[in-house]
Order: C-alpha cells, then structure tokens, then sequence
C-alpha cells in the first residue's frame, strides 16, 4: 500500500519475473482492467523492469505491478492471453526496450519500422 | 431528308450538347455555392464577379491535365467508360419537351427511350470499376449495379403506373393532359390513383439512387471508398463523369417534371412555356443539391432493404390501385 | 435495432483480397493504416498499422529538463490539449510537492472542459463526415472558432497549448475571458439541441449507427479502453469522478452513460458530454475565486526527490496517464505516456471482425482516434 495523494496510486506490488500472469489474472478475476505495460531501463543495477498499470473500472483503485529482470536476459511471460489489450503494449516495450515477452503471438515493432533491430529508451542506446 | 430538317437536326444537337455542358458547369457553381449557403460560408467567389467563372477555371484545369491510364488496366474499356456515361444522358435530351414546340423529336416512345438510355449508365460505371484495376473501383462497381438494379424496379413500376395512368408513352401527350391548374398535374390527380404523392416520392428516391446522388452516393462514397469506381481517373476522364452526373440530374429531374410537375404547363393555367419547364425542373435540382447538403450518407445494406423491403412493396401496390381504380372507374 | 451484419459461417476456404485502407484515406483522419481482409465487402481481420508519425515523446522526455519537456504534452492529443499539459503539470507538481492556488485550478478546469468542447465538436464533424455528411462539420467548426478565440487570448495559441505551468497557469484570464465563457454556454445549448433535431434524429444517422460496432463492458476492460467508449458501453468510468483530481469535486456534473455499446451509444456519450462540460465551466465561472494563479515558491530548477509518480486525468479521448520517474536530477529519468487512443484502437480489431467496411469505418469513427495520441 502506498500514499495514492503522494504517488497516484493505491497498491504497489512487486512480483518475481514468473509471477506477472498469475498477478494478472488474479487483478483479472477481481474486475481489474489492464491500463498499460511499460519498461524501465535500470542500467546503473543492470537491470529491466517490467510496469503493469491496472485501473478498476467502478472503484477508485490502481495498482502497480512490477517485476525485474537482468538485462542480460530480459525476458518476462506474456499476459496477452489474459489481457488481449496487452499484446500492444508488450509489443511496444518488446521494440523500445528490448525486452521479451514469452509466448506472445505477435512481437513485431509496433511505432517504430517494421526491420528496426534498436531499442531507442535503453539508456545506452545512441542514435 | 430535307436540308431545313437536317438543319434542324443540327442545331439541336449542338443546342442539346451546349444545354448538357453549360447545366454541368453551372450546376456544379450552383451545388457549391448553395453548399456554401448551407453551410454558412459563401462558396466560391474569387474567379470572375462573384465566382462565375469557376466552371472554367476548373474546365481548363481538369483540360490541362494528363490522362493517366493505370498500369495494368484495360486502356481501352478505361477510356470508353466516361464516354458511356456522357452519351446517354445527352440522346435523352434529345426526346425531353421543353415546350410545346421544343423537342428534338417528339416520339411516341419517348418515356421508354429515356429509360432505357438511363440503364447504360450502370453499365458504364460498372466498366470503368471494372477496367480500373483498382479495388477501391471494383468494390464500388459491384455497389452501383446492385443498387440500380434494386432502384431500377420500383422506378419501372413507378413509370409502368404513370403509363396506365396516363394511357400513352409520348412525352409530349403526356404534359398536354397535364394541362389546365396545378392541381391538373400528375402529382395531384388522386382520381388516378390516391397515392400519387406517394409514387412522387418513390419515383424521386429512386431518380435520386439512379443518378448515385447522396444519401444514396455509394459508388463514389469518398470516406469509404475513396473516390469509388473514378479513383484512378484524371484530368477530363474525371470531368467526364463528373459532367455526366449532373447531366443524369438533369435528365432525372426532367423526368420528375414531365411525369408529375406537368412539365412546360403553367400552374395557372395561362401563359406556359419553356419557362415553366425549367424553373420546375430548377426547383427539382435544387431539392436535390439540399438532400445532399442534408443528409449523411446511409449504409448499404440500408440502401437496398429500403428498396427491396419498402419501395418495391409500395410501387407494386400503387400500380395495382391504379388498374383497379381504372377498371372501376371507368367502367 | 438491426443486428450487426456478421459473415455466415463457412468451412469451405473463401477467396480474399486484402485492402489497404491507409496511411491516406479520407476515413483514417491523419496517417492511421488499416490492413483489411476483406471478403467481398465483408471484413475478416481488420489490422491496424500505426506508427506512420511516431515521434518518441517518451525518449524526448528523458532528453530535456521538466519544464522543457512541457511543450510535447500539447502536441500528443493536438485536439485536447490541455488535459495532456494537465496531467504532465500535476504529476511534476506531486512529485515536487507544489501546491497550486485555488484560483488556478479552477482555471484550469475551465479551460480544460472548454477545450473538451472543442475537441468533441471537432469529433462531431469529422464522424459526420465519415458517415457522409459534410455540413455539420462546418457548423461544430463554426462554434469551435469561438472557443479557440477565447484560448487563444487567454493562452497564446489555438491548438498546441502549452498554458499550464508547474504551480499553476502563466496568465490569468480576465474579465473579457469569463463573459466569453458565459455567451458561449448561452450559445451552445441551443446549437446542441439543433444538432439534435438536425442531425442526432435524422433516421439515416440512426439507421447507420444503431446496433452496428457493439463493444461490451468486458472488451472495454479487457483491453483498457476508457472515455467515451468504455461509458458508451454503459460503465461510468471517468476519472474526473473515480480519481477526482484538480477542483472537480466541487462541480456537480453527470457521467453519462449508455448501455447500448453501439456506435449511437458513444456518439450519444459525447453528445450529452458537451452538455455536462458546459454546466462545469457555468458553476466554474461562477465560482472562480481571487488569488494568485501562479504558485510563488516554485524553484527555478527542479529536481522532483528520486521515486516514480503517477497522475491520470480525464482527456477527451479517455484516460491519460503520465508516469513520471525522477532520480532527483534536473531531467526525467523516465516519461510513460498512457495515451487513451492507444488502448481504445487496439481492441479495434476484435470488434470488427466481420463487419462490413462502411461499418467498420463507421466504428473508427466512433473510437475518436487521434493518431498523434497513438503513435506518440
């Protein structure tokens, strides 16, 4: 639990990498909707890490699940089967990142150009 | 033949073809300076006083134009198809009274020659859907021959019932029975049949899909289809169909006129004339132009149930009325 | 109502064609590319491709310091801007713990729902446009004129706002604003229910959208689509009420919602939307109090303490959310841009599968896309 006035939302949750669907589909059967996945380069603690934002849509309540990987092996399971909205969102993180999302139909560069092999929000990426 | 006849001939031919080009410039200043009224802006106004020379401005540019032919597309159906649209609407005209005395050739089948013209400018949309290789074109071609042949029928019927009604195919002898006060005119003789402002309405819905006119424009339905079956046309092919549209308008609400607004008769029984004709005919076009301005456009399958389950229905049901309504009547 | 028209079922493989709506298409409004395919002129996999302006708002983010990176907010959501400052400005004020004075955030109220207004009218006309109908497009730009007036003597520009500053707004509105403010609450109603009678009830438009694109409350959440199409599928999801932020819990106003989860019902949404923004910026007007509207005790360079902070706000288009990380330097660490676009085209191709292509750009139309907003 966290300040929701300080931060903007109510629950944060860490999980280890292989946790993320089982989260998902518990916030799933409570009625969560999927708000968003991002990726955050921690390069200083050689690390990835994944953000699941959900929001409820009659409650005021958000949570934040998040998980952390090596950089070296930046790979999570995806939760497009429990969230079809996330196939999107984990095919953005997947081409601004790098990281991989397991088992996920589609992961092809969604903004960016279709053969673009760069990842332009790891920090040690120069354009 | 004679040579005054050939003359004649001649004339009005150059008149009918003069008469075709000037309606479509003007119509298409008329529709955009109207659609600028409806819309709360003044349409154009800067080529010539007031705007009136934007019909050439915009003919010399479409001229000025390459004529592209799509890689892949049949050249020769490609540039044949504006042609086709053209040509019909122009041999209508050629049967279509102005007045008493102005008229091509007056013929006594003059109601089915109009129509039966009318049904090549199916054709010619569908061909150049078909020879533009393009599937924007070819989704649209299979939208305009499906929607006219749906409108076709409750049309025809329509015609069939001002046939019985009206006991002659000849234009001319149609107004001339229409003479006398308004309420001598087709539109208002509900001792033909009841429902003749009904037919009136049929008959104007359908002139209105006959001629791909919004809210029945499918073919050229620009947000869904780009420019529909003229997509890959430039220069004066475009111009072609454009000019021909406006051209169909005319026949249709010629038509409209001739068969129901009592054509050149005046609505007070003195002083007809050519006059009447078009300032009824002006009228029609106007209502045209304003559904346009009015109206989103409908969906096609809404477009062809209206047809099948409403107009279809309804004209079949006006024709019977009319022939019992002659048999018990006029027995 | 009509049921939506759905392909029978076949098992015999069926000859398609594929078609590409886009990236220039009348109906996409910007550089959105559908890759359809089709049978006939039935849809069977509707495949958005977007990308086509994707500027990296996100990477400019972590380039430029706090205030620098200002600017982009406005140019995400071009249409509705001032949401997107909004949320951006009230993340960085929570981060850095600025208080804002009363009277700049009732101003920002004001003009936030002023240029949801605008944003909705614009909507209005380009879906009328869609469905074929040009004129009413020039009747919402005609009233939009008079609130992009309005913003821009108060702001200094007409679309790409950049007005909301950290603690506050840079200009306050004076007395020529808020009598703007009343004329066009008193105009607008009336042009609203003429656009009823002309538009909203022509049998066409309801023929056209009733029934057709239906999106249940389990699409919505499942794949995170808010605004007007989760409220058009009868959830009353909104921000401004579930997360009240800024003054709105001082405003009485309605969510709307119906339950018809139909194209009409999202329309109808943010037709009646209009109308609640219009009672906000009355009481808002009404209300507004004296004071600064610029907090004074704002640094000149800000180092927010090292954390991630969250703020949603309710854009025309649905649910933005900025997630701002800070490792307490004078650039961001990280700016996450949830865009509402984003969520409400993806679930795009589920709810069209099937449908015919007039249909399904009809649907298009009703999502309100701004391609911007997606590609970011």
């Amino acid at each position: 639990m966290v300040d929701y006035a300080g931060r903007g939302f109510h629950l944060n949750v860490c999980v280890w990498p292989d946790r993320v669907v089982a989260a998902a589909e518990l916030l799933d059967r409570n009625g969560f909707a999927l708000d968003a996945v991002t990726g955050m380069d921690w390069i200083a603690e050689n690390e990835m890490e994944v953000v699941y934002d959900y929001f409820h849509p009659a409650d005021s309540c958000r949570v934040v699940v998040r998980t952390r990987v090596p950089r070296s092996k930046p790979e999570v399971p995806t939760i497009s089967q429990v969230y079809p909205g996330a196939n999107w969102h984990e095919r953005e993180t997947h081409e601004f990142f790098g990281i991989v999302f397991l088992g996920h139909p589609n992961l092809t560069p969604l903004l960016l150009p279709e053969d673009a092999t760069y990842h332009p929000l790891r920090k040690d990426f120069v354009a | 033949m004679s040579l005054s006849e050939l003359l004649r001939m001649l004339v009005y031919v150059v008149g009918v073809m003069a008469f075709v080009g000037l309606n479509a410039a003007y119509l298409v200043l008329a529709e955009r300076k109207g659609a600028g009224r409806f819309q709360r802006r003044p349409g154009p106004t800067e080529v010539g006083y007031a705007g009136w020379l934007q019909p050439v401005a915009d003919g010399v540019k479409l001229l000025c134009k390459q004529l592209i032919v799509p890689p892949g597309a049949d050249a020769a159906l490609f540039r044949l198809a504006p042609l086709l649209v053209m040509i019909p609407a122009m041999m209508s005209l050629a049967v279509i009274p102005f007045s008493e005395t102005l008229v091509g050739r007056n013929i006594n089948v003059g109601l089915v020659f109009v129509f039966a013209f009318g049904a090549i400018n199916v054709m010619a949309v569908m061909l150049s859907g078909w020879a533009s290789r393009n599937k924007y074109a070819i989704i649209s071609a299979a939208r305009v021959v499906s929607q006219d042949v749906a409108y076709e029928i409750p049309m025809l019927l329509v015609v069939i019932t001002m046939l019985m009604a009206t006991g002659t195919m000849n234009l001319h002898e149609i107004v001339q029975q229409q003479a006398g006060w308004f309420w001598h005119w087709n539109l208002f003789r509900l001792d033909l049949n009841p429902l003749m402002p009904v037919t009136f309405i049929i008959f104007f819905t359908c002139m209105l899909a006959e001629t791909n006119r919004a809210p029945f424009d499918m073919a050229e339905a620009e947000s869904e289809l780009v420019a529909g079956a003229f997509t890959e046309y430039a220069g004066m092919g475009f111009g072609v169909f454009f000019m021909a549209e406006y051209a169909n308008i005319v026949v249709g609400c010629a038509m409209t006129t001739l068969l129901f607004l009592g054509g050149w008769q005046s609505p007070f029984g003195v002083g007809s004339g050519v006059i009447w004709f078009l300032l009824k005919m002006y009228a029609v076009v106007f209502t045209v132009i304003w559904v346009r301005w009015t109206f989103p456009r409908t969906q096609f399958y809404n477009l062809l149930n209206l047809s099948w389950k409403i107009l279809i229905p309804l004209s079949l049901f006006t024709l019977i009325l009319t022939a019992v309504m002659m048999k018990v009547l006029r027995a | 109502m009509s049921a939506p028209e759905v392909i029978p079922a076949s098992d015999k493989p069926c000859e398609t064609f594929v078609l590409n709506v886009g990236p220039q298409h009348p109906a996409t409004h910007g550089v959105l590319r559908l890759k359809l395919t089709m049978d006939g002129e039935y849809i069977m996999r509707a495949e958005p491709v977007c990308g086509y302006i994707h500027r990296m708002h996100e990477k400019m983010g972590e380039n430029r310091t706090w205030a620098q990176f200002l600017p982009n907010t406005g140019r995400i959501d071009y249409l509705a801007a001032m949401a997107y400052n909004h949320a951006y400005v009230a993340a960085v004020e929570r981060a850095a713990k600025i208080a804002v004075p009363p009277r700049a955030e009732y101003i920002r109220v004001i003009t936030t729902e002023l240029n949801r207004i605008s944003s909705h009218l614009v909507w209005f006309g380009a879906f009328l446009l869609d469905l074929g109908g040009f004129t009413p497009l020039l009747y919402a730009f005609d009233d939009r004129e008079q609130i992009l007036d309005m913003l821009e003597a108060v702001t200094g520009s007409r679309l790409t706002y950049c007005y909301y500053r950290f603690g506050g707004v840079c200009n306050d509105v004076d007395a020529d604003f808020i009598r703007g403010c009343r004329d066009f609450v008193a105009r607008l109603r009336p042009r609203l229910k003429m656009y009823r009678t002309l538009v909203t009830d022509n049998i066409i438009l309801r023929k056209r959208l009733e029934g057709i694109g239906f999106i249940s409350q389990e699409m919505c959440r499942k794949y995170g689509a808010t605004g007007p199409v989760i409220r058009g599928s009868g959830v009353a999801y909104d921000v401004r009420k579930i997360e009240p932020y800024s003054v709105y819990r001082e405003f009485d106003f309605d969510i709307p919602t119906f339950p018809e989860g139909d194209c009409m019902a999202r329309y109808l949404v943010r037709m009646e939307e209009m109308a609640q923004s219009l009672r906000i910026i009355e009481q808002a007007v009404d209300k507004l109090p004296d004071g600064p509207v610029l907090s004074s005790g704002v640094p000149r360079v800000l180092k927010p303490p090292a954390g991630d902070y969250c703020f949603a706000v309710e854009a025309a288009r649905g649910r933005f959310l900025v997630r701002i990380v800070s490792d307490n330097k004078e650039i961001p660490y990280r700016v996450r841009l949830r865009t509402p676009c984003f969520s409400n085209l993806s679930l795009f191709e589920e709810a069209t599968a099937g449908m015919m292509l007039p249909d399904a750009l009809a649907v298009l139309g009703s999502l309100d896309l701004v391609i911007p907003d997606i590609d970011r």
